[in-house]
């Protein structure tokens, strides 16, 4: 479909190399996560399972439906993946049709790459597996838990293209994101009526593929739940106020803020990024790379801490 | 696509690894160039092409193709009405001003030369090729592994997906002057139901791949032929594009100045 194709695989030229570079070093990160975990999930199984259903993302893609006016639909897939197969399995399948779409078909860039990945292979299956799985529990109603799962994986998605197109300065925030939510809302109700079918045929075929291909995932519902709050606030970040903090204020009135020293080394200075001109721009970047840096630190510090306790176990 | 893989031209034969390396270097040079250096395109787009040229691939037919990217621009056109600068014209009410517009006209450009570089790597390349490349550049073993397994399958799925939607064609036969079909959501449930199949077709397929796999002696672990030595001759044939775009990178910078 015409949409998506506009909307979703950002081509290079699109994003400056700062800003796709932090999608390599999220993605590379990421990426790696979910090898070994479904290695450890699937053993022997992970490379003739999640190849063949890569190629099946990317068939899927090729069913569409006519819309209206010689346009049609077609799937994005990351919600009825992460749903079907538990998130780290679905970052890993959407992961390699991402990265095989890029260089086999131009479809996307090379140095895009990294964002396209998150975008549609990471954000997707961890917002679509976690908002499915609660759900389910709230509404006992699986396919209404799975239409509104894959709904939201759309508009993050375009979301999350839109605020990377803006922070490259390639794509005006506030023309730009009202333009991707608007045609996005309409197409995830085409992503959410295939995924839902798509269920509703699973479910009657081979029911006890639902039942053992979902793996409930340790912690992802923290990590998803996290992450769209910590983008949340990044995005909403510049809209704040300026005043500076309650220590800052008391120093500037007690007059004592000129004897503070700057750290001896500021990667982000004053919660900016270097490179980006426009400040409300800069201070989301710097939410963000913030975010995510501090995300990474929290998640290897509570492994380790894992393993420890593991050991002491034992 | 695999026609012209099939080729023999120099750049077919230079080492995979190091066509790797060009691709990147060149698309990074290329989004690096800044807007204002309007000389450095067509000297960057000369690479490209002596490129095209010493693969046999058509210097027209790649400078085509790359043009896939283009609708993409829609994301980019709004900035020559957002850029502030000299004003171009006004059109309901909103100024578009020169910066503006270069700005656009800048990103369509990189991004058409860097779907080229792509294109390049890909139509000299065989995949097989490109996925010892990626294992000698250090990305992880397995993810390779698997992007060789989705490519085995993807013209079996592919096929598969061709089967289905031949078959809802033949079973949505229309009288001449009726309306066809059902509504907009029923064609989204039987696409939905078309997808749901694919998937069980393919979950078991990769149940019987397993079963075949681990009776000729799989135990989890994938053997890749060790790619060949780097020869000096590849080593100094893959020098010259990327010497000549850090040329033009230096040129760039004395111009600016």
């Amino acid at each position: 479909m015409f949409a998506p194709l506009i909307a979703m695989h950002i081509p290079d030229g699109f994003l400056t190399v700062p800003v796709a570079l932090v999608g390599w070093i999220v993605m590379s990160v990421v990426v790696g996560i979910a090898l070994r975990q479904t290695r450890h999930q699937l053993g022997e199984r992970q490379i003739p399972l999640m190849g063949i259903l890569a190629a099946f993302i990317f068939a899927a893609q090729m069913i569409n439906f006519p819309v209206m006016g010689g346009t049609s639909g077609h799937l994005i897939g990351g919600a009825l993946i992460g749903i079907l197969l538990g998130p780290w399995a679905a970052v890993l399948v959407m992961t390699t049709v991402v990265a095989v779409q890029a260089v086999l078909f131009q479809d996307g860039g090379l140095l895009a790459l990294g964002f396209n990945t998150i975008n549609m292979g990471i954000l997707a299956p961890f917002v679509g597996h976690t908002v499915y799985s609660r759900l389910c529990k709230v509404l006992k109603k699986e396919l209404a838990a799975a239409a509104i799962a894959a709904w939201l994986t759309v508009i993050i998605a375009a979301a999350a293209t839109a605020l990377e197109l803006a922070i490259s300065g390639t794509s005006p925030l506030d023309v730009a994101l009202p333009a991707m939510l608007g045609i996005h809302a309409l197409i995830g109700v085409g992503e959410a009526l295939i995924t839902v079918s798509a269920l509703a045929f699973i479910r009657q075929t081979r029911p006890d593929l639902l039942r053992t291909a979902v793996p409930i995932a340790k912690g992802s519902g923290w990590i998803t739940v996290g992450l769209v709050i910590a983008l949340i606030i990044a995005f909403a970040s510049p809209l704040a106020d300026s005043d500076p903090d309650g220590l800052e204020r008391v120093a500037e009135d007690k007059a004592f803020l000129d004897q503070a020293e700057d750290a001896p080394y500021e990667i982000l200075p004053d919660y900016t990024v270097p490179f980006i001109s426009d400040e409300a721009l800069t201070t989301i970047a710097a939410g963000i790379i913030g975010v995510l840096v501090v995300a990474g630190i929290g998640y290897g510090v509570a492994r380790v801490a894992r393993q420890n306790e593991t050991i002491s176990q034992t | 696509m695999e026609r012209f893989v099939a080729g023999s031209s120099p750049l077919h034969h230079l080492d995979a690894r190091i066509k790797v390396i060009i691709t990147l270097v060149l698309i990074v040079s290329f989004v690096l160039t800044p807007a204002e250096a309007w000389p450095a395109y067509p000297l960057l787009w000369a690479v490209i092409g002596s490129l095209a040229a010493a693969g046999q691939l058509g210097v027209g037919r790649v400078a085509l193709r790359g043009a896939v990217a283009l609708p993409f621009m829609l994301a980019a056109l709004p900035l020559i009405f957002t850029t502030p600068g000299q004003p171009l014209l006004t059109v309901f009410g909103s100024t578009a001003s020169e910066e503006g517009l270069a700005r656009v006209i800048a990103i369509l450009l990189k991004s058409w030369l860097s779907v080229q570089a792509a294109l390049i790597l890909t139509m000299t390349t065989p995949f097989s090729d490109l996925l010892w490349a990626l294992t000698s550049l250090r990305v992880p073993r397995t993810l390779v592994i698997i992007m060789g397994f989705m490519y085995r399958y993807l013209f079996i799925l592919s096929d598969e997906a061709h089967r289905l939607l031949r078959a809802r064609s033949s079973r949505s036969a229309v009288l001449p002057g009726s309306k066809a079909g059902g509504g907009l959501i029923w064609r989204g449930l039987v696409a939905g139901s078309m997808i749901g199949n694919l998937f069980v077709r393919s979950y078991e397929r990769s149940d019987r791949v397993y079963t075949a796999m681990l009776a000729r002696g799989y135990q989890g672990q994938m053997r890749i032929s060790n790619p060949p030595p780097l020869t000096r001759r590849s080593l100094v044939w893959g020098a010259l594009p990327i010497v000549a775009v850090i040329l033009i990178q230096l040129m760039v910078l004395w111009w600016s100045r």
